[in-house]
């Protein structure tokens, strides 16, 4: 019954994208539309003394300029949907985050003043001639730094940049007495370093107000339009959210950047209705350079003890996460339950303890990035196992056999209990690194690199990485700070004449889920994948949904479609019973149609939904239509894992990295559509690999951003990489319908780790016996590492 | 990312363009480096003329005793030119690495040697080639041999009202024994270093050689010494890393966040020594 699920079945929505007829929000023109430009901060840290908008208000074209002394103080800005809270209970520091700033700006990209006038270009001019005059002050960019006595102050009211502290596992002195009798201490300082999401698609709102119906519309690039009328309705504006439609609709890629609130949103939306017009503001490369969310940031030292035998014994971890000027939707949550719960990896290791400072700096704020969290967890383990190996010269892939969870099926066998507050679904995690280890041709790997005479440096990095998918069980989450529910919404339509309509609340922004969701729906109900449509991304259509990040949209939204159809089914098979003079016990489904067993007695799906809706020969007590709605709320998160392995040649004369091979195992449980899976795993591959080569923003002293545009900041391209070689093995999840893992953060999450450990391998080879390269590993990082 | 208003002319020949050039005029070639530049308000003239499309400077045809290249011959041109190939290979080897095919396609070598970009890959090549530039204006044209016209940070020998309309490239025994290496800025790809070297052989010896850098200082610039250092001598290994010592001697060496000063001098003697190895 799987004609769908398991294939590579090309994907619908790509021909609209191909031939450029995707609708993104910038394609969108309203009638007597205008355009917004925001004049934004060109300092980190700096006191607005006066706003001087005579000038520019007067130019022709012109609609209005509002600043933040337009907007009541009722409106304090867009607020933060996670709590952490400090050590001592007190609840984090949560300053507001103004839509316009009134008096001081915290970033280099800061908001003052919203310019709407009849064109884009209009409204940039007239900007041009807006005199602000600002008294400047120091600025404070790195997380460690803020948190010193001393520091400039992004938040004058608060006693220190200090957002919160935060620790989770095991008591520290038992961490330090299990590390203080270990045969070899393994100890790293590193910095996982600041990037930049870059999705395609720059941010983009228009904001609506129909008088006629007393209704606003916002349509924005968003990877979570119910979230977005959720937190701007009841938390930013006070708008009843049933006078709201959010529509999000083609978006072009969010990697996490889409997933928050952001103070445009509300700006478009609020002004709409004071100055009488839409208003569509679209952000600009160098705007979301400066104002997209960015992602990692941590400044982190780490210890990791090993007994005799090359058991983990212990591991202590302290990180600084920067948090940006302002508290972004989800940041408070990034560096601690998606990253200190996840540092038990795929080890054994009997004592951990993670300690976190959250800090403001004069930034851009920095929250969940493709991975959120995992990543950085994962760098964390991955690099200290692969640097125990060279210390204690044992084989790291060895070691790592030695460290395994052993195989668990969360069935048969229970699931695995951390030390950091989670329990493992399932999991078998030695074959992912043996079929990696096969796949390289690991012994003659090392015979090549011992012999190597080319005058290039060979290394081979390790990565087996666990991750956190399937976001969230609501009451988990909740009780750990989140202010939402993680839950999942999906109704299924059938039409009189059998085909589906589904409505979802997961959003695609380039996961392909009008054709993954609607293989899982043509195989349920037996009918050809042309008869279903996936809908997302629209709060008049879609009832309620939490959108698409954190891998959850096929464990999350594609459980809830599950349900329904279920749910059609158990009806349909009532209305197919009436229809067959038999009972519903008798009845097997099969290939779209109802069969009493045993006979050729059936009746086609198509004609049970006709009579659902002309019920002239119907069940009694049974009611009309064929129409469910489901929310699933998951029992667990999904873990899946994998092993990646890179393989790097680095040239002694410049320290140029060549990537020659990249191998990536990954479990990500039951696969729907292999060729959008390997397409996941390739893109985020491609980005883990990224940020270890080439990515990473860079704030001087002053809180400038020096590299803001695509001539400074190094984006990967295809030609960065060798093909990349990829496998599967499968664990199902033992407690979704589907058994599905997830899988759009995989690549991403193992990845980075591989490649940096590639490159301290091939220098420990050349006799260079450094601890830490700095990410993005340029040529001169590499280079001044074999200058001793 | 909207650059101020402006007015477009577009001119179908260089007398045209001539006529149109005046107070707060700017020429468009293939707009690779300007529109960026009037797209972050970096420049705001008032009256773009664009020479793209005059066909007559964009071609490439063989001079005689030079190939001659149209100022606006797309880098694409150059990259499948088969004369070029045979009588100076770098310029090929240059060309297949600017940018990537949408650059190459539209962007031009006269555009790129007027803005004079340090990290640009014509400019170490012209100087290697003993390229001779001819610019046009209202009163007659003139020519500039690239020894003379790379003066400076984003600075060269053309004056206001000037178009360049062809680079000749000399058909000599240097130029077909030439070629060009570069290390990259990753994310631009423009030149950390580049190098374009011209050596002439007598037999065995070095009988004379031009070498072109670009990247390195604030304007592409010959290593004369070294030049100088290699002539009469066997083109080896020994010699090559005997002669090649200080690549950046008299030069301003340029730092970055991608390569200090340090590291870009010792990039540049790595990538001549590259240069020449595949000239021996």
């Amino acid at each position: 019954m799987t004609k769908y699920i398991g294939k590579s079945v090309k994907r619908l929505e790509d021909k609209r994208f191909l031939t450029g007829q995707g609708k993104y929000t910038d394609d969108i023109k309203l009638v007597n539309m205008a355009y917004a430009y925001i004049l934004r901060s060109p300092y980190a840290n700096a006191t607005i003394n006066n706003i001087d908008i005579s000038e520019a208000k007067a130019q022709p074209g012109v609609a209005a300029i509002y600043t933040g002394a337009d907007i009541p103080e009722s409106i304090a800005g867009v607020p933060c949907g996670w709590q952490v809270n400090f050590k001592n209970g007190d609840i984090m520091k949560e300053p507001p985050h103004p839509l316009l700033v009134r008096k001081k700006v915290r970033h280099v990209g800061d908001g003052v003043v919203m310019i709407v006038a009849d064109s884009r270009a209009i409204a940039k001019d007239a900007s041009e001639l807006i005199d602000i005059d600002y008294d400047i002050h120091d600025a404070v960019t790195d997380p460690k730094k803020a948190a010193e006595p001393g520091a400039p102050l992004v938040h004058e009211e608060l006693p220190s940049n200090v957002c919160f502290d935060w620790e989770l596992g095991n008591p520290k002195d038992e961490v330090a007495a299990a590390l203080a009798s270990a045969a070899h201490v393994t100890e790293l300082d590193f910095t996982n370093q600041r990037v930049v999401p870059n999705a395609m698609e720059p941010r983009s709102a228009i904001g609506h107000y129909d008088t006629a119906y007393d209704r606003y519309t916002l349509h924005t690039s968003t990877q979570n339009p119910h979230l977005t009328r959720l937190l701007m309705c009841a938390f930013v504006l006070g708008i009843p959210e049933h006078k709201v439609r959010v529509v999000g609709p083609d978006v072009g890629g969010g990697f996490g950047s889409k997933i928050f609130h952001y103070t445009e949103e509300a700006l478009v939306t609020y002004f709409s209705k004071i100055l009488g017009r839409p208003i569509k503001w679209t952000a600009d490369r160098s705007e979301a350079f400066l104002t997209d969310a960015h992602g990692r940031d941590h400044v982190t030292n780490a210890k990791m003890g090993f007994d005799a035998n090359g058991k983990i014994v212990a591991l202590q971890a302290y990180t600084y996460a920067n948090m940006g000027a302002y508290l972004s939707t989800f940041a408070p949550a990034v560096p601690t339950y998606l990253h200190g719960t996840l540092l038990q990896g795929l080890y054994t290791t009997p004592k951990i303890n993670v300690d976190v400072t959250a800090t403001f700096t004069h930034t851009n704020a920095v929250d969940a990035y493709r991975g959120a969290g995992r990543p950085e967890a994962t760098y964390l383990l991955e690099r200290l196992l692969d640097l125990a190996a060279l210390e204690m010269k044992v084989d790291p892939a060895e070691l790592r056999f030695k460290n395994f969870i052993p195989a668990f099926d969360g069935v048969t066998q229970p699931g695995y209990q951390t030390q950091v507050a989670l329990q493992y679904d399932s999991g078998n995690y030695e074959p992912v690194l043996k079929r990696a280890l096969e796949m390289v041709g690991y012994e003659a790997f090392r015979q090549e690199q011992a012999n190597q005479t080319n005058g290039k440096l060979l290394g081979i990095g390790f990565s087996t990485y666990i991750e956190a998918c399937g976001i969230a069980p609501s009451a988990v989450v909740g009780a750990l700070g989140a202010r939402a529910g993680l839950f999942e919404s999906a109704q299924v339509t059938v039409q009189p004449t059998g085909k589906v309509s589904v409505y979802t609340g997961s959003h695609s922004h380039g996961q392909g889920h009008e054709t993954t969701f609607a293989q899982v729906v043509a195989d349920k109900l037996g009918i050809p994948i042309e008869d279903v449509e996936i809908i997302h991304g629209d709060s008049d259509r879609v009832a309620f949904g939490m959108g698409t990040y954190g891998s959850r949209s096929l464990a999350v939204g594609g459980s809830a479609i599950v349900k329904s159809l279920e749910k059609v089914l158990e009806k349909g098979a009532k209305i197919a019973a009436h229809l067959l003079e038999a009972s519903a016990d008798d009845l097997e489904y099969n290939d779209g149609k109802w069969t009493v067993k045993g006979t050729d007695k059936s009746v086609a799906f198509g004609d049970v939904s006709l009579t659902a809706y002309v019920p002239h020969n119907y069940p009694e007590g049974i009611e009309p239509g064929l129409d469910f709605s489901s929310f699933y709320d998951p029992t667990n998160f999904t873990y899946p894992f994998g092993a990646h392995i890179a393989i790097v040649e680095i040239d002694k004369e410049t320290g140029a990295i060549k990537l020659k091979r990249f191998i990536a195992v990954d479990d990500v449980g039951n696969v729907i559509n292999p060729m959008i899976v390997d397409g996941q795993i390739h893109g985020g591959l491609a980005q883990g690999i990224g940020q270890a080569l080439h990515e990473g923003a860079m704030y001087d002293e002053d809180g400038q951003l020096i590299n803001g545009s695509y001539m400074d900041y190094c984006m990967p391209r295809a030609d960065d990489f060798p093909s990349f070689e990829i496998d599967r093995t499968v664990t199902p999840c033992p407690h979704n319908p589907l058994g599905v893992k997830g899988a759009g953060e995989a690549g991403t999450i193992g990845s980075t780790p591989a490649v940096v450990n590639a490159v301290i391998d091939a220098l420990w080879k050349g006799g260079h016996e450094v601890k830490d390269i700095k990410m993005p590993m340029t040529p001169e990082r590499v280079w001044n590492a074999m200058q001793d | 990312m909207i650059p101020t208003s402006f007015d477009y002319k577009k001119a179908n020949s260089v007398e045209e363009a001539l006529s149109m050039l005046g107070d707060d005029t700017q020429i468009l070639g293939g707009g690779h480096s300007l529109i960026p530049a009037l797209k972050l308000r970096l420049n705001s003239p008032g009256t773009l003329v664009d020479i793209s499309k005059i066909s007559s400077i964009k071609e490439i045809s063989d001079g005689g005793d030079s190939i001659a290249i149209g100022g606006g011959a797309t880098h694409a041109s150059i990259a499948n030119d088969k004369s070029l190939d045979q009588y100076c290979p770098m310029m090929g080897q240059a060309a297949r690495e600017i940018g990537d095919i949408q650059v190459r396609n539209v962007g031009t070598i006269g555009g790129s040697i007027a803005h004079a970009d340090p990290a640009a890959d014509w400019p170490a090549i012209l100087l290697a080639a003993d390229a001779r530039i001819v610019v046009q204006n209202k009163n007659g044209s003139r020519e500039i041999a690239a020894d003379q016209f790379f003066k400076g940070f984003f600075e060269t020998a053309l004056e206001e009202g000037e178009i360049i309309t062809a680079i000749h490239i000399p058909k000599s025994q240097k130029n077909s024994n030439s070629c060009y290496v570069k290390f990259k800025q990753p994310a631009s790809r423009f030149a950390i270093v580049g190098v374009a070297a011209a050596v002439e052989m007598d037999g065995s010896v070095v009988k004379s050689a031009r070498l072109g850098l670009t990247g390195v200082g604030e304007f592409a610039y010959r290593a004369t010494a070294i030049e100088n250092a290699l002539t009469g001598k066997p083109l080896n290994e020994t010699t090559i890393n005997e002669v090649v010592q200080n690549a950046t001697e008299n030069t301003n060496v340029m730092s970055d966040h991608f390569a200090s000063e340090k590291y870009r001098a010792h990039l540049a003697n790595v990538y001549l020594k590259r240069a020449l190895r595949k000239l021996g």
